[in-house]
């Protein structure tokens, strides 16, 4: 006989009607399971929350204590009315985890964004085995093959050297995607100050006590008019503020964007980059492919983003695939 | 010069919008590349390299022998450019680097049918970067936002040599420009070998009417500035080209022109469209402008002539030495035909008779009046003196603001590309776009009105509130199909902001209509 689904996609999010919760849903909802602190995974003004006591730090940060009426840190497996919940690493950002949901012989494993990218800013993904993988598929096109972060340092760091004179304006998402750029730049062998956003410091002070090493950071917030401070500098900062009066006080800056979508040229120069660095937070086609491969569930669902060519993947390996047609995770999620 | 090496340069060319920028990075790769590379590095830059086999049908079939035609697809709809789609999807990555020259031979000299074996072989053993220029390099179609005369420019200035006198030999010259590069590393001038050679242009400098009280009218000659692309038409014992006064070929678009050029010699003058006496406007001849060859339909709705200005070299004597009296003179013996005559001289006394006929112009296609020194030899390029341009005022009209994009570099930061409108009944509808004209205060001025009154955004795109006045100037206006207001600017600008102005009372299309050449 068949089981009934252990989770149904509903227009807040994916709900499992044997716990009584959503994961990740996209509306406020009386229990949610939050993967990870993206805003479009995390939102406020649930009942209750359980994530990653990272993942509610991150939260608190960015909505403020009075982000949900309870919280409750995910630490080892839990029974939530008749099924068991357990968070397992998912290498995206810090604290972001995969949620398997288990019930009898049947196991669901929402692994929200991830990568298989190593980061000294979180802790790497792990393979969980399951029946029903939901993934994510951002960038699940043959054409993207991220090449490794540290080939994308070296090019942005040839480029500091090649234009001293000029600041290097680095967009990077607030939350993993800055804190990710700059350790890749630590390893890289640039020691030098690293000028951060002021939308940048909480988090990166987070990350900070949290024990990631990110060497010296300064404010690029204070040193208003004097513009040749900031030659040779690296900035970091989150990709709105290249069109905020903000960027103006940087000498002739070049314009750098951390992205996955940085590989398509043409998405590279709609936003007016100078030097696109491809530096994602999400796998890459063969690192998707080969992590569904290694999973190996009976059923791939799929969340958002490139579903068509991965149904069409799953297809060509005989694998059976559903889309699941969630509305509310952004196109551009990096 | 290495695959890989043109690949990085292809990319920075592309991400750097600075035009000075680009041409550094292309005098460092003329300085530190070995013939013959840099030399077909240049060619696939002005689009002189010609490897006409490789279509895009070929690619396309052969990048679905190694991906799913469906995947492939989706990609190739997401990426939006075939050689992109095709270097990045390709599933076998290798890190050869061959030469350019060793690949470009490769290409010309394989036979077609066997193409597709050795292309596969050749995208096997690269990386993603040297496929996407391998690819770049096959099909001809660079888009790196390098124009030919861009690439010239870099190879004049890396060689010290005038543009002009690049520009002269140009035409005769084949990739991989083995005399070209030894002449810019101190060899000799290469001889314009070829016969029908193009001989650099005199060109003007701008003027107005106070620097020219300062000099004495009766030392000048006058003739009307026509709105047609500046030629230079040779005939040389029975051979005839018509160059652009860059020096481009553009006979085979002009099969008209050459059966008019019964002279031998080399003439400066107008390329206009015409039936005899009635001058059309640019618009009209725009439409016979860039093209390989034209149809016979085009030649009859749009028949091309001459109006010609100078003579620099006439029945085997150069006459570039002579003044522009003499010159003029011998000019004069022409047989003149409907399709081909004399640019006429004007008649004035003083600058205040000139500027009387310049504000009052007998033909719309007139863009004001040149003044050219009777003295002056014809010299080589833009000297300041002998000849002067006094352009018409431009057109002026009030215009509301209505989108604004972020500029880049020096500009990153502010808003300074700018869309505005005028009003078409109870709505404005946009006529043209500007990035220029301002001052740097009124720069930061619209830049703060923006950030202020931004009622929509569309990505890096923001919609203003209508409020704003802006008094934009632009030498002409075209009909045009593909804008929705049905007219398109030449060369508009910012002229000023005219905070005195409600939006309101800004300019209607009405306006602009009766701006319209009648001919259009």
């Amino acid at each position: 006989m068949p089981q009934p689904p252990l989770l149904i996609p509903k227009p807040e999010g994916l709900y499992c009607p044997d716990g009584d919760f959503y994961i990740d849903p996209m509306r406020p909802v009386p229990r949610a399971l939050v993967t990870h602190g993206h805003a479009d995974h995390a939102r406020a003004g649930h009942g209750a929350v359980l994530a990653t006591r990272q993942t509610l730090e991150i939260m608190a940060i960015r909505y403020g204590e009075g982000f949900a009426g309870q919280r409750q840190a995910a630490e080892g497996p839990l029974r939530l009315g008749n099924v068991d919940v357990s968070f397992h690493p998912a290498g995206h950002v810090l604290g972001s985890a995969q949620i398997a949901v288990t019930a009898g012989a049947q196991r669901v494993v929402v692994s929200g964004d991830y990568a298989r990218v190593p980061t000294p800013t979180c802790a790497p993904f792990e393979p969980v085995p399951c029946d029903i993988f939901v993934t994510e598929a951002t960038f699940a096109l043959p054409v993207f093959h991220h090449p490794p972060p540290e080939a994308e340092i070296a090019r942005l760091l040839a480029s500091v050297a090649a234009y001293p004179d000029r600041a290097h304006l680095v967009g990077a998402y607030a939350l993993g995607k800055a804190q990710r750029v700059i350790a890749a730049l630590r390893q890289g062998g640039w020691q030098a100050p690293i000028h951060i956003h002021g939308a940048l410091q909480r988090l990166c002070d987070y990350h900070i006590a949290q024990g990631i090493d990110l060497g010296d950071l300064r404010p690029a917030t204070e040193t208003r008019g004097k513009k040749a401070d900031f030659a040779g500098a690296i900035v970091i900062a989150p990709p709105s503020a290249f069109a905020s009066t903000w960027a103006q006080r940087f000498p002739d800056p070049v314009i750098c964007f951390a992205s996955g979508w940085m590989q398509v040229r043409a998405r590279a120069r709609q936003r007016g980059v100078e030097l696109p660095l491809v530096i994602s937070d999400h796998v890459d086609w063969p690192q998707l492919t080969a992590t569904i491969a290694e999973v190996n569930p009976a059923e791939v669902w799929i969340t958002h983003g490139r579903e068509d060519a991965l149904m069409r993947w799953c297809e060509m390996q005989g694998r059976a695939a559903r889309p699941l047609h969630l509305v509310g995770y952004e196109e551009e999620a990096e | 010069m290495s695959l890989s090496a043109f690949a990085t340069l292809l990319e920075r060319l592309a991400f750097t919008p600075q035009r000075g920028r680009k041409e550094q990075l292309l005098i460092a790769a003329f300085a530190s590349q070995p013939d013959p590379d840099r030399g077909l590095m240049l060619a696939a830059l002005t689009g002189d390299l010609r490897l006409r086999q490789v279509t895009p049908g070929l690619l396309r079939g052969l990048a679905e022998t190694r991906v799913d035609a469906q995947l492939f697809a989706a990609s190739y709809d997401f990426v939006g450019d075939l050689a992109e789609t095709i270097a990045l999807i390709w599933p076998v990555s290798g890190s050869d680097s061959p030469s350019l020259s060793e690949v470009v031979a490769e290409l010309a000299e394989t036979p077609k049918t066997r193409l597709p074996g050795v292309i596969a072989a050749r995208l096997d053993g690269l990386g993603p970067s040297e496929r996407y220029a391998y690819l770049k390099l096959a099909t001809g179609a660079l888009r790196v936002g390098v124009s030919a005369r861009l690439a010239r420019s870099s190879f004049a200035a890396w060689a010290g040599l005038p543009l002009a006198e690049v520009e002269e030999i140009w035409h005769a010259l084949a990739p991989p420009y083995a005399e070209l590069f030894a002449w810019g590393t101190g060899g000799p001038r290469p001889e314009a070998a070829s016969r029908v050679p193009f001989r650099p242009v005199m060109l003007s400098t701008a003027t107005d009417l106070e620097a020219l009280s300062a000099l004495d009218p009766a030392d000048y000659a006058a003739e009307w500035k026509w709105d047609g692309i500046r030629v230079q038409a040779v005939s040389d014992g029975g051979l005839k080209r018509l160059y652009s006064r860059t020096g481009e070929d553009i006979s085979g678009a002009f099969p008209d022109v050459i059966a008019l050029m019964d002279f031998e010699g080399a003439l400066d003058g107008e390329l206009l469209v015409r039936r005899g006496a009635q001058i059309g406007s640019f618009a009209e001849l725009q439409q016979r402008l860039n093209r390989k060859t034209v149809s016979a339909a085009l030649l009859r709705s749009h028949p091309a002539g001459l109006r010609l200005y100078d003579a620099l070299i006439w029945q085997g004597r150069d006459l570039r030495a002579l003044s522009y009296d003499a010159r003029r003179a011998v000019l004069a013996e022409l047989p003149l035909g409907p399709q081909i005559d004399l640019s006429p001289q004007l008649p004035f006394a003083s600058w205040e008779d000139l500027a009387a006929l310049r504000a009052n112009p007998p033909e719309a296609v007139i863009e004001g009046v040149m003044i050219k020194r009777r003295d002056s030899a014809y010299l080589a390029g833009r000297v300041k003196g002998p000849w002067f341009k006094w352009k018409r005022d431009p057109f002026l009209i009030d215009a509301v603001l209505m989108y604004a994009q972020r500029g880049h570099g020096k500009r990153s930061g502010y808003y300074s590309d700018f869309t505005f409108g005028v009003w078409h009944g109870e709505d404005l509808v946009p006529v043209g776009k500007a990035y220029f004209g301002f001052t740097d205060a009124e720069l930061k001025e619209l830049d703060r009105f923006v950030r202020t009154h931004t009622i929509e955004r569309f990505g890096p795109m923001r919609s203003v509130a209508r409020s704003k006045v802006v008094e934009v100037a632009f030498e002409g206006l075209n009909r045009s199909s593909r804008h929705k207001s049905g007219v398109a600017m030449r060369f508009p600008r910012i002229n000023r902001i005219r905070d005195d102005k409600p939006a309101s009372e800004a300019d209607h299309l009405e306006t602009l209509q009766a701006m319209l050449p009648s001919d259009g």
